[in-house]
């Protein structure tokens, strides 16, 4: 699915409708420290699995925590990002380059959403009860989930931000 | 019994249809087989060569099939029952090796005829070509002569053995500029220009459409084309500058309101880059 | 709050009234019936809820049943259209309700009856034929096939409220962008595909898993049967074109919803790349099709020539060949696009290359033929009308692959007949050889052979009717989707003799109806549970088989295993365990509605409900997650009671 969008993407990013492109919007050390907290957010899930593994509740919930609260900061950043373009007028409605930039950034910030919400999901009951077989399994999932999101968000940084940029 | 009742059924029923089938088509004129083209001549031939050469492998499995069930049913006394035959590498050699064969013949057709019939080239001759600018509106076709100055609905006429350039855009949804008696067809896109190159080789006149649904108007977009002799194609285009109609801006905006089965009309053309602005709008 | 719902959408023509009503009554009456029978309950417990293959797929089957009756009507109605609008007369529908029942036709076949028998289909028969008690995930099969039928509600509620996508059933932008269609007809086409689409996707993952982790000890993967090499094979190609579909109709939607420019003619967006998009789905999913039935047909034709199958190893080469080609043609949708004489070239040999692996495995199934015992029953008379129509289809698609060719053709009912052939012929035989050799293992008893003899006749010769003179047509000039047209074209006679051919199509689908209600009054019972002397596992199981499959999980030691099973002695008896299954569950059902509740507000625009119904649906799965009650054991005294 996200190939078929990269696919959109490489066809219509120089749709500008005489607007701005990636090189005057993006800003790329910005972009590179919310790489770098999805990465921390992707290791945090790894080692949140493996202490689920070892059934280790309480270091488990902490780690998986501190994944959801960095899924959470990169939400903000790329929110803070886009409604500042949005303000000044560069929404998904004025040209082609920024509709599939919306397309792709948004497809994967609703992922990441989902991410953290899982996190909750599969968490709470864990302060209640202990870890079982079910809840390894389930977690070892979302943790493939979250490197999923930050190996996709590395495409998007590379093929969007990076190129999109020189 | 029975069963003999129903197989002499049959065959007169294939027959009936071979028949008739046959019958049909000499009395009807079916452009893509009988094209008056030096495009859709190619056209047909390559259609021809191709059906020959799949009929290769192509009746040899129906004839098995149909064979193979009547040999080998149940219950035919002295057939061959032979259940441990279920590999054959020389059988498998065959099969794989000559629709391969076929294939790769069809492929070299392929890639040679993709070139020498690709629509954006030119028709090679020792005539002038024609300019013909087609713009598929909702829901009719505008033609553009720009070294004429005229324009028209739904109507165009061109010499005989007179290359045609077409060049194709639309102020619509997609459409697919066709004149199935004169060779094949290139979609009309809106912002985007296709180019159709075609010759006649006889005159008559002959149907084009839109072969892409783009609306509710869509079967009416019929037009006649026409191809005459050199003599009565300067005699016509004289006859429209003479016309009362003129093509601005204005007369233009009216023509893209959506209408349908329009009859054809013809027009003196005002804004000499029409095209190009419906090109760039 | 009722976004932009309002009553003029409730208004239609005459004919839509008619149909509409009758499926409302229709609907009332199996309400009537269940209420006045005590059934409910029965119906939620056995059927709604239940996460048994055998009767997903069932309930599959039955949906597809129901589209189909609705896809024939659309194509009777498009036939009797073009007999009538000829000349002065513009027919008895308007242009636009015409496109709209030839789009409706198209997504109905395609969607709702070629997937859903093929997916009924490998439901039912998958998980016998590898050993396996019920597929990996069954709550999510359970939860897909509620997505299925949900996504058809919105083609048949669309006839109700407001209209359906008048574009083609591949809905191109523009004609499918706000600018020329602002109504609500696109926007029910995007939810229908998308939501059945979503169901698609989890059952390609689910059947893909169980093939991969269940099958019973000893089915080494070149052992299982060529159905499930064939299912196999179609899953991978989900996996990797759904999500395709999936990405481009939310483009669609963006654009029609939010007001984004990727598919506009305008601020640089480009409608050729959801053509191209579209198409990098569309094609594999005609492969997604066929594949099935081609995995049908090779059961069919070994157990129906008393032979095992010719060229095994082959046979699974040639599906994966088919497999990796069928996502490497999708530019021969659209030569006349104008892409260039070497893109053109490229794709139309990629496209013809297709035709070697097809070919091989039909002459590998004639070869099965050769020298076997051939029994002309019903299912291999299916077979036999396959290899004639779906051999002439597949011949005029080579042709059209060549660019100059498909340049005369494109778009023209050469193409229509070209497709119908290979569907027909193909996927709609390849599912009623399927239907007629697995009935008696489904239901218990046998379908009356008379009938089903009648019915094949009816088909056949009604579909060389109605789509050989298509052919022709094509050669005239006639385009698709054409509601008109002069009589000077000719076309008249060529119509009218489709439209005979319809009529006996009808007369086949008819006849097949009958065939259930005959059989089941006769009520010959299968009692040995191999009435066909089959080859392969599902036949060592009763008839219908316990909602379990197996008492003891077979061990498989060759190819057609149950074939071998027979030939040996009666084995020891070996010691029955408990058996472990999944419970039912009506989280299917919840998401089901919810996602047609989903569909409906975003379609009308009531964003409240939109959002309401998603948090619910997210609450049920969440809910499910936490559901504690999924499994529960068969007892040993059960199952010997069942033996």
């Amino acid at each position: 699915m996200f190939a078929a969008f990269f696919a959109a993407y490489a066809v219509l990013k120089d749709g500008v409708n005489s607007g701005p492109s990636g090189k005057d919007l993006f800003n790329l050390p910005y972009a590179l420290i919310e790489t770098f907290v999805l990465l921390f957010a992707a290791l945090t899930s790894g080692i949140g699995s493996i202490f689920v593994h070892r059934r280790k509740r309480k270091r488990a919930i902490t780690f998986f925590l501190i994944t959801a609260l960095l899924g959470l900061g990169f939400l903000s950043m790329e929110w803070i990002e886009l409604s500042d373009w949005i303000q000044r007028g560069y929404s998904w409605k004025f040209s082609a380059f920024l509709s599939t930039f919306f397309t792709i950034i948004g497809t994967h910030a609703f992922h990441v959403f989902f991410a953290i919400l899982w996190v909750f999901v599969f968490l709470i009951p864990l302060f209640f009860r202990q870890i079982t077989d079910t809840d390894i399994r389930r977690l070892s999932c979302l943790r493939m989930f979250w490197q999923f999101i930050f190996i996709v968000w590395v495409c998007i940084f590379n093929i969007v931000y990076l190129i999109g940029a020189l | 019994m029975k069963n003999h009742y129903k197989i002499a059924l049959v065959v007169l029923a294939i027959v009936v249809a071979v028949v008739a089938t046959i019958l049909f088509i000499q009395n009807n004129n079916i452009p893509v087989l009988d094209p008056k083209g030096i495009i859709g001549q190619k056209q047909r031939d390559l259609l021809f060569i191709t059906t020959l050469l799949m009929l290769i492998v192509v009746v040899p499995a129906i004839a098995f099939t149909l064979i193979f069930a009547f040999l080998y049913r149940k219950g035919r006394p002295n057939a061959t029952y032979r259940p441990e035959f279920y590999d054959s590498h020389l059988a498998e050699i065959v099969w794989w090796g000559v629709p391969s064969i076929i294939i790769i013949v069809l492929a070299v057709i392929t890639y040679q005829s993709s070139y020498a019939l690709d629509p954006y080239k030119p028709i090679e001759s020792d005539k002038k070509p024609i300019t013909i600018q087609v713009v598929a509106l909702e829901w009719k076709w505008l033609f553009i002569y720009p070294e004429q100055s005229i324009a028209t609905i739904n109507f165009i006429q061109f010499p005989v053995d007179t290359p045609i350039n077409f060049e194709i855009t639309a102020d619509a949804p997609m459409n697919s500029f066709w004149i199935p008696q004169l060779g094949g067809q290139i979609y009309a896109m809106q912002s985007m220009r296709t180019e159709l190159h075609l010759m006649a080789t006889e005159a008559g006149v002959y149907r084009g459409c839109s072969s892409n649904l783009s609306g509710e108007g869509f079967s009416g977009m019929v037009f006649q084309a026409k191809a005459s002799s050199e003599q009565e194609f300067n005699q016509w285009v004289k006859e429209v500058k003479n016309s009362s109609k003129f093509l601005t801006l204005d007369e233009y905006n009216v023509l893209v309101t959506p209408s349908e089965y329009v009859p054809a009309s013809f027009y003196k053309l005002e804004k000499q880059d029409l095209f190009n602005y419906i090109l760039t709008k | 709050m009722f976004g932009r719902l309002t009553l003029e959408a409730f208004q239609h023509d005459w004919i839509e009234y008619a149909a509409g009503l009758s499926m409302v009554f229709g609907a009332l009456a199996t309400v009537i019936l269940l209420t006045y029978f005590r059934l409910w309950k029965w119906l939620w417990k056995e059927w709604l809820t239940t996460v048994d293959h055998k009767k997903i797929g069932i309930m599959y089957i039955i949906v597809s049943f129901i589209m189909l009756f609705k896809g024939i009507f659309d194509a009777v109605m498009m036939r009797l259209q073009q007999v009538w609008s000829v000349g002065d007369s513009m027919g008895y529908i308007t242009a636009s309700h015409f496109q709209q029942v030839a789009t409706a036709h198209g997504v109905t076949m395609i969607f709702f009856v070629g997937m859903g028998l093929m997916f009924g289909i490998i439901n039912m028969i998958l998980p016998l034929q590898i050993g396996a008690r019920d597929v990996a995930f069954p709550a999510l099969n359970s939860i897909s096939f509620w997505l299925f039928t949900s996504g058809a509600m919105f083609i048949l509620v669309s006839l109700i409220v407001g209209e359906f996508a008048g574009t083609g059933w591949t809905s191109y932008p523009p004609l499918s962008g706000l600018k020329y269609s602002p109504g609500v007809g696109v926007d029910y086409w995007l939810w229908t595909i998308q939501i059945s689409g979503v169901g698609s996707l989890l059952s390609g993952i689910n059947f893909f898993v169980t093939i991969l982790k269940m099958r019973c000890p000893g089915m080494k993967l070149m052992r299982m049967p060529i159905f499930v090499w064939a299912s196999f094979a179609t899953m991978i190609m989900v996996m990797f074109a759904f999500p395709i579909l999936t990405a481009t109709l939310n483009m669609l939607t963006t654009d029609r919803l939010i007001d984004t420019k990727l598919f506009t003619t305008e601020a640089g967006g480009n409608p050729m790349m959801y053509i191209n998009l579209i198409w990098a789905w569309g094609h594999p999913e005609v492969y997604i099709l066929i594949l099935p039935a081609f995995g049908i047909f090779s059961e069919v034709v070994a157990v129906f020539s008393e032979k095992r199958l010719f060229g095994y190893k082959t046979m699974v080469y040639a599906i994966f060949v088919i497999t990796f080609l069928s996502f490497i043609v999708w530019l021969h949708h659209f030569f006349t696009m104008g892409s260039g004489a070497s893109v053109n070239a490229f794709f139309g040999i990629m496209t013809m290359i297709i035709a070697v692996p097809t070919g091989v495995k039909v002459f590998n199934w004639l070869f099965t033929m050769f020298q076997g015992r051939v029994r002309l029953d019903t299912p291999m008379l299916w077979f036999l009308g396959f290899a004639i129509v779906f051999v002439l289809g597949g011949m005029t698609g080579v042709m059209m692959s060549i660019p100059a060719v498909d340049f005369q053709v494109h778009n023209t009912l050469f193409l229509v007949a070209h497709f119908h052939s290979v569907i027909i012929g193909g996927v709609v035989f390849g599912f009623f050889a399927g239907y007629s050799y697995w009935f008696p293992k489904f239901t218990g008893i046998m379908l009356n052979e008379r009938i089903g003899k009648w019915a094949f006749g009816f088909w056949l010769s009604g579909f060389l009717l109605a789509f050989m003179p298509l052919y022709l047509l094509g050669f005239m000039g006639a385009t698709r989707r054409l509601d008109h047209y002069e009589p000077q074209t000719g076309f008249f006679p060529l119509f009218a003799v489709a439209g005979v051919g319809a009529i006996l199509i009808c007369i086949g689908f008819g006849l097949q109806i009958l065939q259930i209600l005959v059989s089941i009054k006769e009520n010959k019972k299968d009692l040995s549970g191999d009435p066909w002397n089959g080859r392969t596992l599902e036949w060592s199981t009763s008839s219908p088989p316990p909602h379990y499959n197996f008492a003891h999980i077979p061990e498989v030691h060759s190819i057609d295993p149950f074939w071998e099973m027979k030939k040996e002695p009666e084995m020891k008896k070996k010691p029955l365990h408990e058996i472990h299954m999944p419970s039912n569950t009506g989280v299917g059902v919840y998401l089901g509605a919810l996602s047609f509740i989903f569909g409906f507000a975003m379609i009308w625009h009531m964003f409240w409900l939109a959002i309401l119904s998603a948090i619910i649906m997210v609450g049920c799965l969440i809910a499910r997650l936490y559901e504690k009650n999924t499994e529960y054991y068969i007892s040993v005294e059960e199952i010997k009671r069942d033996a």
